[in-house]
């Protein structure tokens, strides 16, 4: 070894060194990236994909005041009060966001709701919240990632692109690991990608499906009938699906060969027409699978605590998104009680969204109400909803700054590993204030 | 000219990376804003690297540059453009009971500008 050589390898004494951080950006929440930190920067970020990487990267400290009222800067107690007034004053408030924060914080704005007699609703209503719905219809049939990387040797993504939304997934879960009972790894497992684009995951997969667009569900109930055995019209079948019947055939008696079967979907059948009935059909398919072979269904999850806010609204309220607490118990009712649809429909009078964005992400209709209400944003960075927003926190980053608990997306809970510090308030804290205020201006309204 | 297409609004890498960097960066700004057309649609149509068109839903209209998508990603027929700001413009309001607007597999009228 050089002398040259050694030198680089020597420790720089100015950089603290976080092993085994958790990684909050997407639903993989990968918990073993070792960080190199100087100051309020992260200089290094072992083992992160390039979504990671950016994601630890570019949340150094945010020099923006830590709470702006109507765009002015203010203390945090003006802010807290101002929400409180807001939200304990409003006839029907909604809580909405939540998939970019702790477990803790996200207790305590269901708390909030429950207060306010408002909504609790997260970005999973506009994510995997029809597949919430589905798993209510059919149940899951579901597993670990864990178990997926020892045991799963057909590994079918349906409507996800991994390679651009989930980049490790491949490498630390479904595909490369060398498991208990896949000792080749790779070698031995079949990965199939069924998708109406040749996205950039087609390039891991043996086996590329490409079927016409919205035409998921017609396709999962081809293979649905196959699995039964029944005879079906291949000219109808191609011409529907845009694939031969032949090839969904190969695919089933794959799947019925397989010794544990895998369908990993993602938002091209959920967002795409037939939603919850799309996902509806993957479950039944994967239940109706286990009459020949053990098979497993998880759907890609996108945020970084997304799962633990569907975890988390679910111990507390009994549902896991969607959710109205104005009768002093929840009741659950997508399309009624979730977000898109009370902003859009012009219900909501006031709103607090935690670490979301919808003045870009949601409906001309819904975005033309929310800026027509008294609204509170908590975000640890500018977006177009904070800069709109009555009451804006500046928040600190959670994992970064933060510790806490996250979910993976196959509902595994992961404790956070903070690396620096901020000067900016958690969304945990920033909420418990308001809770406190909200209940001293509610326990007031009923007692006089 | 104009004519009927389906679009996939989807995640990309450098969309994902803009959300940690800013949504008010370049980088993110100029990855939302760019619709990505099968290079036989570009062919067919006429369409140059970079010119701008308009996409029209049954709610909402934006204006958007075209680049040819990568290799064979993307089959004649089908538009692609990275979830944001402009995506989102073309869904509607209804969610038709589900919570979930249609926000992918949306029908546009794609029409060239000037």
């Amino acid at each position: 070894m050089s002398i040259a050589t050694k030198k680089n390898t020597a420790p720089d004494p100015s950089l603290k060194i976080v092993q085994d951080a958790t990684c909050t950006f997407c639903g993989c929440v990968c918990d073993d990236i070792d960080l190199s930190v100087k100051d309020d920067h992260i200089v290094e970020a072992k083992r992160a994909c390039v979504l990671g990487k950016s994601w630890f990267f570019n949340h150094h400290t945010d020099t923006r005041p830590n709470c702006l009222i109507s765009g002015q800067p203010a203390t945090i107690a003006d802010g807290v009060e101002r929400a409180a007034q807001i939200l304990a004053g409003a006839k029907y408030p909604i809580i909405y966001g939540l998939s970019d924060t702790t477990c803790e914080a996200q207790r305590v704005a269901v708390g909030i709701g429950d207060w306010i007699g408002g909504n609790v609703d997260t970005t999973t209503s506009v994510c995997h919240g029809p597949s919430g719905m589905a798993f209510q219809g059919v149940g899951e049939v579901t597993c670990s990632l864990g178990e997926i990387a020892n045991r799963g040797d057909l590994i079918i993504f349906w409507g996800s692109n991994p390679a651009e939304s989930h980049p490790r997934h491949f490498t630390k879960y479904s595909l490369m690991p060398k498991g208990m009972f896949l000792p080749n790894g790779r070698k031995d497992r079949t990965c199939v990608l069924v998708d109406v684009r040749k996205t950039k995951s087609a390039k891991a997969a043996d086996i590329f499906l490409q079927i016409k667009p919205r035409k998921d569900f017609e396709a999962l109930w081809v293979l649905r009938a196959l699995a039964q055995g029944l005879e079906l019209d291949a000219a109808s079948i191609e011409d529907e699906t845009g694939v031969p019947l032949s090839a969904w055939q190969d695919l089933m008696d794959r799947m019925k060969r397989a010794k544990f079967g895998v369908i990993l979907f993602g938002m091209g059948l959920t967002m795409t027409r037939g939603k919850h009935l799309n996902s509806e059909a993957v479950l039944a398919l994967v239940r109706d699978m286990n009459a020949y072979t053990r098979f497993v269904a998880k759907p890609m999850r996108g945020h970084g605590n997304v799962t633990g806010a569907d975890n988390v609204v679910s111990w507390q309220t009994g549902y896991p998104f969607g959710v109205n607490l104005s009768r002093g118990y929840p009741r659950f009712n997508p399309g009624e009680y979730t977000t898109a649809d009370t902003l859009a429909r012009g219900e909501a009078d006031a709103a607090m969204i935690i670490a979301s964005d919808p003045m870009a992400n949601f409906s001309q209709a819904a975005r033309t109400r929310l800026a027509a209400i008294p609204y509170i944003a908590l975000d640890p960075k500018e977006t177009p909803t904070t800069r709109a927003a009555t009451v804006a926190f500046t928040t600190a980053t959670y994992g970064i700054n933060t510790p806490g608990t996250v979910y993976r997306m196959d509902d595994v809970p992961i404790p956070l590993r903070p690396a620096f510090d901020s000067p900016h308030p958690s969304d945990f804290e920033v909420l418990s204030q308001l809770e406190r205020r909200v209940k001293q201006l509610k326990a007031a309204v009923r007692i006089g | 000219m104009s004519e009927t297409f389906i679009l996939i609004p989807g995640r990309t890498s450098k969309q994902g990376c803009g959300i940690s960097e800013g949504k008010f960066t370049e980088g993110y700004q100029s990855e939302i804003n760019l619709l990505q057309v099968s290079p036989r649609d570009m062919q067919r149509l006429a369409l140059a690297e970079g010119e701008r068109v308009r996409l029209t839903s049954e709610t909402g209209a934006i204006e958007v540059a075209v680049t040819a998508a990568k290799g064979d990603e993307l089959p004649p027929g089908l538009l692609f453009i990275a979830y944001g700001d402009l995506s989102s413009r073309l869904m509607g309001g209804d969610t038709h009971g589900s919570g979930m607007p249609t926000s992918k597999g949306l029908d546009v009228v794609l029409e060239k500008i000037g």
